[in-house]
């Protein structure tokens, strides 16, 4: 047998997350949810479509202060220092270090090159020749740059969706975020534009920690490290991967990964 | 089989009868749709083309370039081009800003409550006031309270106020069909609000901003009865100071304080005199005011197609 507490207690904790709550309004979404993503590991964030995993995503980057009437309770600690939900904490400070890549590709109705670099920009920075190095780096990382590379100037839009997806991930790649979070990242595109951003996915664990929520228990097994299956609003369960698809300590978390409700 | 259907052998099915009756009222509905149509189009033609088999033998440079003169024949109408002119470039210049403005500031900051939902009845009611209302408030506020005398300054303000209520709701609209996945995307890169504002929303919202302000304008440059109730000027013989000066600061702002007459309020006066030569006048003027209110559609058509090219999402 293989002993799982020694090697989850390998990877040092990049966030953890403890007796997390979440409200929209008077609506309950997330119940005392405690969690660590070990750092440079893919956490895959798994469960019923309603259960409150885009809800507990959106908690890394302070997304809910967009809209009133969200509150938090509990806990997310980066790094063992700061709680990113305190008070104190700006949001946009919580997103300069977290990178986000949504359900749908958003690219911004603007160039290839544009859209790479506005978070370099948001950012203040001016240095020419560094911000092209940045997108260069950051569209290598995400596989796209030699789709790209003669014609940077080009509309994101003109871009297959895989590939507009891809700059997505380039664009919450340029600014070096520590940790980045993917949304179901895969359930817009066909299966080979799947398959490029699955493949990139595990050389990016070397720059940075992953969060990702997918639907899908392939991708789950293939993809992550880790693996965290919530039910409700609640954590029931979270290990590494194989131990949560071969043999995990709840029952509804083995019906679930065999597909027997979803 | 094949002659049982056909129509003349038996008698219409329950089914074929309530389709023919259904079919029957579509057309009707469609006949009618057709006549309004009609009526609209040709009320339309017939004005334009009477105004120009009326007006068009006496566009020439001289009419375009001479003052207003008890003589028809010498009479132009130059004053009245360069006053709409310089009176739109306030118009412009104070109602754009300030309508993107509040229309940002409704839709993105203000709290949502009793009291905002209270202003947004109002600004969007606004738009329906009467122009003579409009009026009568410039000439309270501009002309007695701050004294900007009978001027092209009060004149445009005046304008603006009625175009504001358009450049706010067109803003507002535009403002709306960014989807918010733009947005959060922008935030979710650690943009700031004003960066989310003035890096996505304006330039995502302009083409559409763009098109509510030549609505608003193409409005105003028709206006009379608020310039008349100001006390705009019906002949002038004399252009404002020019507002580019050859000597030092080589801007000058006197034109703002000069007397104005616009173009349709010269075409009103042209009209209300008896001889039919200034009624020839008037519809060249027509055909100026025309000219200018189509101008400014185009340059919107051509910069909102330029802009919306480069825009999809
Ligand atoms: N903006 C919102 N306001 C209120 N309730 C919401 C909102 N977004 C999601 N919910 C509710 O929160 C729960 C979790 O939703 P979500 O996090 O989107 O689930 P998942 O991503 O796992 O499918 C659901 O019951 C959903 O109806
Ligand atoms: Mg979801």
């Amino acid at each position: 047998m293989i002993n799982i507490d020694s090697t989850v207690s390998q990877a040092p904790p990049k966030v953890e997350v403890s007796n997390l709550n979440f409200y929209y309004g008077d609506k309950q979404a997330i119940k005392n949810v405690n969690l660590v993503l070990p750092k440079n590991k893919i956490t895959a964030l798994i469960g019923p479509s309603g259960c409150g995993k885009t809800t507990l995503l959106r908690c890394f980057n302070r997304m809910h202060d967009l809209y009133d009437g969200n509150r938090y309770e509990g806990e997310i600690v980066l790094d063992g220092q700061v709680n990113i939900l305190s008070r104190r904490i700006d949001p946009i400070e919580v997103r300069m270090r977290v990178g986000m890549v949504f359900q749908r590709p958003n690219p911004f109705p603007k160039s290839i090159f544009e859209n790479v670099a506005y978070g370099l920009r948001v950012r203040g920075e001016k240095n020419k020749s560094f911000i092209a190095d940045k997108v260069e780096e950051a569209l290598k990382a995400s596989a796209l740059w030699d789709e790209v590379n003669d014609r940077l100037k080009d509309m994101a839009f003109t871009l297959s969706g895989g590939q507009q997806q891809r700059l997505c991930i380039a664009r919450a790649l340029a600014t070096d975020p520590e940790l980045i979070l993917f949304d179901e990242p895969t359930s817009a595109l066909d299966p080979i534009a799947t398959r490029n951003i699955e493949d990139l996915m595990d050389g990016l664990k070397k720059q940075v920690t992953i969060l990702i929520v997918t639907h899908s228990m392939q991708q789950a097994a293939r993809l992550s490290d880790y693996t965290a299956f919530m039910y409700l609003g609640e954590m029931l369960e979270c290990d590494r991967t194989e131990v949560i698809f071969k043999q995990a300590a709840q029952l509804r978390t083995r019906d679930y990964v065999s597909g027997q409700f979803g | 089989m094949a002659t049982s259907l056909s129509p003349s052998s038996t008698p219409l099915s329950p089914i074929q009868l309530s389709v023919l009756q259904r079919k029957r009222s579509s057309n009707l509905f469609a006949v009618a749709g057709i006549f309004s149509i009609a009526i609209a189009l040709m009320t339309l033609i017939a004005l334009v083309l009477q105004l120009f088999i009326q007006g068009f033998p006496k566009l020439n440079w001289q009419f375009l370039t001479s003052f207003a003169d008890p003589e028809a024949s010498l009479a132009g109408v130059l004053a009245a081009l360069v006053g709409s002119c310089l009176v739109m470039l306030v118009t412009a210049a104070t109602a754009v800003p300030v309508g993107i403005g509040a229309g940002l500031y409704l839709e993105e900051y203000i709290a949502r409550n009793k009291f905002s939902a209270l202003i947004e009845i109002n600004v969007t009611n606004l738009a329906g006031v009467p122009s003579i209302v409009y009026g009568l408030l410039a000439l309270g506020l501009f002309k007695y309270y701050f004294n900007l005398g009978e001027s092209i300054l009060t004149a445009g303000l005046t304008l603006a106020l009625l175009v504001l209520p358009v450049v706010i709701v067109a803003t507002r609209e535009a403002i709306r069909a960014i989807p918010s996945s733009l947005r959060e995307a922008a935030y979710a890169m650690g943009a700031s609000k004003s960066q989310m504002v003035f890096d996505h929303l304006l330039p995502y919202a302009f083409g559409n901003i763009l098109t509510g302000v030549i609505i608003g304008l193409s409005r105003a440059i028709g206006e009379t009865a608020p310039l008349v109730t100001i006390g705009a000027l019906t002949f002038i013989a004399f252009l404002p100071d020019s507002p580019i000066q050859s000597g030092f600061p080589f801007i000058s702002f006197e034109w703002l304080k000069a007397p104005f007459t616009v173009l349709p309020i010269q075409m009103f006066n042209w009209v209300s005199r008896p001889e039919p030569e200034f009624q020839v006048n008037a519809a060249a003027a027509g055909i100026v005011l025309l000219s200018l209110t189509l101008m400014m559609n185009s340059i919107a058509i051509y910069l909102r197609y330029r802009i919306q090219k480069n825009l999809k999402w």
